[in-house]
């Protein structure tokens, strides 16, 4: 068992977890933040996408060992009260989302994105999304989400 | 805000909030957690479990096997679907056991369960148990499943035929290509898909052991269908026993819609134990226990005049069931695709024979589209072919026998009336948005970059909303296909509205509150759509085939009608008047030709405080439930336009253009239909472009994770140019046809016909699905050398 002490969402936060956990068992199954979703088992879908000191990280990859003293947010810590993240309303404006399963990584990952790169070309939002699978949408409108948030940013 | 806009949708607030509720989201006190033990041979006799060291193990509560589910009298997971053999026997139909007690047919089938207080504890557990199992032969494919003397699946099906089918006229077909000046032919492989929804499947099930109460949870399309299921035909569970609640679903495609063997376990063992039990797959179980899709093997002949009329079309088709019938899976290769090779073409006779067969692999049923998009992939590849060969422009080939405006009514030759649609609208429409005239100057500066650029197009029809269920049964469908809803005006006049139909990502929080809010005039917002459970939904045959709208948007429509009766009767004791003299717009109730009025929400608040009301001839309250059964499949129709890039020194192809132009009926929801197209579309270019499952020829699964199938990643993709052209049904109120499988079933044979014409100039006249940079490659080498 390991002892660890992290920020999730703006709140500190302590857990006893065994060594081998995983970060996205920590928020989803100890923390209870059930907005972190779990696609696949291969690190390839993105679902499980979480900001670890604002850095897009799926969290599955990581023990939740690696996360202490780490600030974390997941799709849960986003909105500011009934307030949506500037990406989430794109989303919603866009309908860049259907079954909703993808999103929360998704929206996380695309926030990382505008933070390094606030203003991408289409390709390179395509390519930046490669880590986040969606069945739903065919991306079309979640690039245009991510297109329509970058420019709402910059002006 | 009403029918024709673009209303954001209400279900956002909680998907994008971290909020919805997915089944594995859900944990109930006491709860077990089930690993289930898979096969991971393709075919073996189990000659014998010893769970001896499973059940030692830390945590593990119980472990079942297939035997003691069989002495506890469990059934056999039903196929929905009978088909009859050309010389009218049955098909053959094996049992399908929740889990195994035999002999296991496909890596994943499932062997056992072992339950324990902790997932990683079943989990470290299931891989203690100890299955002997002796290796039989196996078989894999449509072509090793027919040869003589292959191994059998089943004993009791000679040849592994589920079934040997036909539909069409032979006769008619055979005199046909007599009369033909030339004959088209063409092999065709409908490459198998995995359907991946992101939500893996999961199901808790729980038992109160003082009502004697089963609860389901579940990640299912059709709730009511798996109770119907689960309780009449494998755990004998009465209706009002068993409730099945399927809530925020992530995604579907079909792939949910079965009743699949973990639901029973889950609902069985949580009876054996009096606690709760859930099971939630890992994606790598995924790939070996959710239905597959597609996997048809077809020869294809067309017999053309000198003009280029068709005049016959003749089919053979193999097609793989996998081990087991799944839910539904004998009907899609049958009345969801034979049916559909007419097209958008006045071939007066066609013929084809199916014969389904079984294999070592996992079951095959409906997917995105359904028989449907191998329909539409075998006649646009064909008439491509066609064009060719005849040496006639493949645009003005499919003009020239298209069933024209003004021919709807319109029967088929192959069991189906198409009720409206426009082919040439759709067509010209796409021709435009892509500008196919302009194509050559751009294969040119393609070319002067050394690039191989094609374009392509199909013209497809489809067949949504299965009906009516008096047809489909006489067709050998064991189901209904009709639809239910509920509306319940409330004493303060907002709206619930409870559909039998189920929403995984289709939107009908919003779509429906629209037509809510259009019918009765009131605010969106004041209205709830709740759906996805059988003890608050009178019933459903829940949501594919992109009936959704069409069925269940009927029966609220026909719902909304019955509550404007009422409140008419309700308004004219109100006003005075009769009721005959009532008009109802915009949520006010008016005695015509006065300004006399009463608001919906005074009648529904009369309606629950009855003081002043006529009691002896109207009953309180203001709820109203409808059934909606077809008069027809409704029938949206399209042009799909690809255009493609190729490297002919890597084989890669860079899909540059998807424009596409479909006839989906009257449009509700204009961001919503959109945003269906677009997913469809994904998964046609996935299937066209990535998406392969292949097995080895032992019947390993190599195809077995995100790691190794290609699933479209937002890279592989362009952005779409979606069109539309409106032709209304017209056999339902809202005049609507679906939207949910277009993309799917338009868009695989524009893509590879995109990828022929890139390639033609080097003498390729073939290639199979995926096109992959390797088969592209390949192909651009076998016709040089050829050369």
């Amino acid at each position: 068992m390991a002892r660890m002490s992290l920020n999730v969402n703006g709140r500190d936060v302590s857990a006893d977890v065994p060594d081998a956990t995983l970060l996205v068992e920590l928020l989803r199954e100890h923390l209870d933040l059930r907005g972190v979703h779990v696609g696949c088992d291969t690190s390839q879908c993105g679902a499980c996408s979480v900001l670890v000191d604002g850095r897009s990280v799926k969290s599955c990859t990581m023990f939740a060992g690696e996360a202490d003293g780490s600030s974390v947010t997941t799709i849960e810590g986003l909105a500011d009260g009934a307030e949506l993240h500037p990406m989430q309303q794109a989303f919603r404006e866009c309908h860049a989302l259907q079954c909703g399963f993808c999103t929360p990584g998704m929206v996380l990952s695309a926030i990382d994105l505008l933070e390094r790169q606030p203003d991408p070309g289409e390709s390179e939002i395509r390519e930046w999304l490669e880590g986040n699978l969606c069945r739903c949408t065919g991306y079309h409108n979640i690039v245009e989400a991510v297109k329509s948030c970058a420019a709402a940013q910059r002006s | 805000m009403a029918i024709g806009q673009s209303v954001k949708r209400k279900e956002d607030a909680r998907f994008l909030t971290g909020r919805g509720v997915y089944t594995d989201d859900i944990n109930r006190p006491g709860q077990l957690h089930a690993v289930i033990v898979r096969s991971p041979l393709p075919h073996a006799r189990i000659a014998g479990i010893d769970a001896g060291e499973t059940l030692a193990a830390e945590g593990v509560v119980a472990v079942f096997t297939g035997a003691d589910m069989a002495a506890d009298g469990v059934g056999s997971l039903p196929c929905g679907w009978l088909i009859h053999n050309k010389d009218g026997s049955e098909m053959v139909e094996p049992p399908h056991p929740p889990l195994v007690a035999e002999r296991v047919r496909h890596v994943g089938d499932q062997v056992a369960v072992v339950i324990a207080e902790t997932r990683a504890q079943a989990k470290r557990a299931a891989q203690l148990l100890d299955v002997d199992y002796e290796d039989l032969d196996a078989v894999v494919s449509c072509a090793d499943a027919t040869e003589d003397g292959a191994p059998l699946v089943w004993d009791e099906a000679p040849g592994n035929t589920c079934y040997d089918w036909e539909l069409g006229d032979r006769e008619a077909t055979d005199a046909a290509f007599e009369r033909a000046a030339q004959v088209v032919e063409l092999d065709l492989v409908n490459n198998r898909l995995v359907p991946n929804a992101m939500e893996p499947r999961a199901a808790i099930g729980e038992y109160d052991p003082a009502g004697g109460n089963y609860t389901l949870t579940t990640t299912s399309q059709a709730p009511h269908v798996v109770r119907l299921l689960m309780g009449a035909f494998v755990l004998n569970l009465p209706e009002h026993k068993l409730r099945v609640v399927a809530p925020d679903v992530g995604g579907g495609f079909g792939s949910k819609i079965f009743h699949y063997a973990e639901e029973a376990i889950v609902t069985w063992a949580a009876g054996k134990l009096a606690r709760p039990v859930k099971w939630t797959a890992e994606r790598s179980e995924s790939f070996v226990s959710d239905a597959h899709g597609r996997d048809h093997v077809s020869h294809a002949e067309l017999a053309v005049d000198e003009q280029g009329q068709f005049l016959g079309l003749r089919v053979r088709t193999v097609a793989n069931m996998g081990a087991y019938l799944s839910t539904f899976a004998t009907s899609i290769p049958t009345y969801l695709y034979a049916t559909l090779l007419a097209g958008c073409y006045r071939t007066p006779a066609i013929y084809c024979e199916v014969r389904s067969v079984f294999t070592n692999t996992v079951p095959v049923d409906a997917y995105r589209g359904a028989g449907r998009p191998e329909a539409a992939y075998l006649l646009e590849r064909l008439v491509d072919k066609a064009a060719r060969q005849l040496g006639i422009d493949r645009i003005e080939l499919r003009r020239r026998n298209f069933i024209p405006k003004d021919a709807f009514p319109y029967a088929t030759p192959v069991a189906l009336e198409y009720d409206t649609g426009d082919y040439e609208a759709t067509l010209d429409l796409a021709l435009s948005q892509a500008d196919w005239d302009g194509f050559e100057s751009r294969r040119e500066e393609a070319a002067a970059r050394g690039k191989l650029r094609g374009i392509g197009a199909s013209t497809y029809v489809e067949a949504c909303g299965i009906a009516p269920s008096a047809v489909a049964g006489a067709l050998g469908a064991r189901a209904g296909l009709y639809e239910s809803a509920v509306v319940r005006v409330h004493p303060t006049g907002s709206v619930s509205v409870l559909t039998g139909s189920h929403s995984h990502g289709q939107g009908h929080e919003t779509t429906f509150a629209q037509i809510v809010a259009d019918r009765l005039g009131v605010d969106i917002d004041a209205v709830e759509v709740v759906h996805g459970d059988t003890e608050i939904i009178p019933f459903g045959m829940g949501t594919y085939g992109s009936r959704s709208l069409a069925v269940g948007g009927s029966a609220l429509f026909k719902a909304l009608d019955k509550v404007v009766a009422k409140g008419k009767k309700i308004a004219a004791h109100m006003l005075e008047a009769a009721a005959d003299d009532i008009e109802f717009a915009d949520g006010q109730f008016k005695v015509a030709g006065t300004e006399s009025s009463v608001a919906l929400d005074e009648v529904a608040f009369a309606a629950y405080v009855p003081h002043d009301y006529p009691i002896e001839e109207l009953e309180p309250g203001l709820e109203e439930t409808a059934f909606y059964d077809p008069a027809n499949f409704t029938f949206p129709a399209g042009c799909h336009i690809c255009e493609v890039e190729i490297d002919p020194e890597t084989g890669a192809v860079e899909l540059v253009g998807v424009t596409v132009a479909d006839d989906v009926g009257r449009v509700i929801n204009p961001m919503i239909v959109e945003g269906q197209i677009h997913g469809g579309l994904a998964q046609g270019i996935g299937q066209a472009l990535l998406e392969n499952c292949v097995y080895d020829e032992n019947g390993q699964l190599l195809t077995s994770s995100f790691m190794n199938y290609a699933m479209p990643r937002a890279a592989d993709l362009p952005s779409f140019d979606v069109g539309h052209h409106v032709t209304p049904c017209t056999h339902n109120p809202l005049g609507v046809k679906g939207v949910g499988e277009v993309g799917s079933i338009g868009v695989p044979p524009a893509v590879i016909n995109a990828v022929l014409d890139a390639l033609a100039p080097l003498g390729v006249g073939d290639i199979e699905m995926p096109a992959t940079p390797e088969r592209v490659w390949r192909a651009i080498r076998d016709a040089r050398a050829a050369g």
